[in-house]
């Protein structure tokens, strides 16, 4: 059962991505393939389930409590009693897969993939690997020293610094659920395009030098991986253990943001929110952005926010920006920054992202 | 033994730390809990990812809370 060991990856000269040649042969024991077919017996489940929520809230509202159909009262009643269980069921299940993925990829692996690349293809791929990585905020500074003290250029760790908060699954899931699949695709699509173009950006600008000394001074090796070897078991109680802490978390949140849109939805005026942030206000997205710089929140907490916001007639760019800025510039992750970057770094830091973010705004409220 | 608990803090850290605490006690092991918050510390014991778990020197795990099992086996290994 205990297969957590730790050895240290020999180094070896080709080994410029994640190979597992050097890990050893893992025996799973019969159980495995029991668990496996009891994952997919969840998943079709869960499926069965997902699929009756619709007719069951209308069978719900209308017929057990007798709602008239079409009523103000009715149609928040019902609003709420299917987004609830919906947003919750795609939060487990993103949470649960999302989890299994990520322990694949621990950071010292990711580091090890991004270490022997060119910038360009290694800001594409730390934006990417910034979603499956798994990350805590207050490992943004130990994040940092580590990829570039092993030769992760600049520009590219801060592409994974930036994309990891900003772009993952919680954000995703919850646009999904509440906005639609295109809302959710093109908040991925342009989260990760910031991402990539702000830490290119920055590694242009040469400004290794704003590093503080200390870290500039220390050198590390990319390929000490620590095997956290693990088991199916193991992934799988991990994955649970990701849907326990995280949806254990953020409930609150969506229930309180699912039953405020239920209550908007038919209460508040439509175009309340046109006139300051609709598309004729050019100045709202970049209000949109300096406001959400100070303001810091997670995915859950915002998007519940968003969606009202949208509902009442907030142009999407506007609030895609406000919902970026929230996320991705937040004013305790610069204080954090600060002990390993100087304040020119971080200013160039703010300006170029918020820039970025800003376009994103532009461009969606331009086309759509 | 010495076990080095790296975090700044965070609520995840404190969890780690607690694990490791109540596993030392319940194995009765002869260790030293010591908590790193110094990211220059981290960084020269080669942690990536808080919280960690750093025993005598080798990572044990990083970025996420140990189990009380996997505790008491490296405390047992």
């Amino acid at each position: 059962m205990e297969n957590l060991q730790k050895n240290v990856c020999a180094p070896s000269p080709e080994s410029s991505c994640c190979d597992d040649r050097h890990r050893p042969e893992k025996k799973e024991g019969p159980q495995v393939y029991s668990r496996m077919l009891l994952a997919l017996i969840g998943v079709g489940l869960w499926y069965a389930v997902y699929r009756q929520l619709a007719p069951f809230s209308s069978f719900l509202t209308y017929e057990l409590f007798g709602l008239e159909q079409g009523s103000h009262l009715g149609g928040a009643i019902q609003f709420f009693l299917y987004d609830t269980p919906k947003v919750m069921m795609l939060l487990t299940l993103v949470v649960y897969g999302v989890g299994i993925i990520r322990t694949f990829f621990t950071p010292d692996r990711t580091r090890k993939i991004l270490a022997g690349k060119r910038e360009s293809v290694g800001n594409v791929l730390a934006a990417f690997l910034g979603i499956v990585t798994p990350f805590c905020s207050c490992s943004a500074v130990p994040l940092f020293i580590g990829f570039v003290t092993a030769g992760v250029p600049l520009g590219v760790t801060l592409s994974f610094l930036i994309a990891a908060p900003m772009v993952n699954e919680i954000a995703l899931v919850l646009l999904y659920g509440l906005l639609g699949w295109k809302v959710a695709a093109l908040y991925l699509g342009t989260g990760l395009l910031v991402a990539i173009v702000a830490g290119w950006t920055i590694g242009r600008f040469g400004m290794e030098n704003h590093i503080e000394e200390w870290v500039r001074k220390m050198r590390a090796s990319a390929d000490e991986v620590s095997q956290d070897e693990l088991s199916w078991d193991n992934r799988f109680a991990q994955g649970w253990q990701a849907v326990k802490d995280i949806v254990g978390k953020v409930w609150i949140y969506v229930i309180a943001g699912i039953a405020v849109g239920a209550g908007i939805h038919g209460y508040v005026p439509d175009d309340f929110m046109a006139s300051i942030m609709g598309k004729e206000a050019w100045w709202s997205v970049p209000a949109a952005v300096l406001i959400g710089i100070p303001l810091y929140s997670n995915a859950a907490g915002i998007v519940p926010v968003i969606h009202a916001l949208l509902e009442k007639g907030a142009a999407l760019g506007t609030v895609l920006a406000f919902m970026m800025s929230v996320i991705a510039l937040s004013l305790p992750e610069m204080v954090i920054l600060r002990k390993v970057l100087m304040p020119k770094l971080i200013a160039v830091f703010i300006a170029v992202v918020g820039s970025g973010i800003l376009l994103v705004g532009y461009l969606f409220n331009f086309i759509i | 033994m010495k076990i080095q608990i790296c975090g700044p803090g965070c609520a995840n850290c404190t969890k780690a730390e607690k694990i490791v605490s109540e596993a030392v006690a319940e194995v009765g092991a002869d260790a030293q809990i010591e908590k790193v918050t110094d990211f220059q510390e981290m960084a020269r014991l080669g942690v990536l990812s808080t919280p960690a778990v750093v025993i005598d020197g080798k990572i044990k795990c990083v970025g996420r809370v140990p189990s009380k099992d996997q505790v008491k086996s490296w405390l047992q290994g």
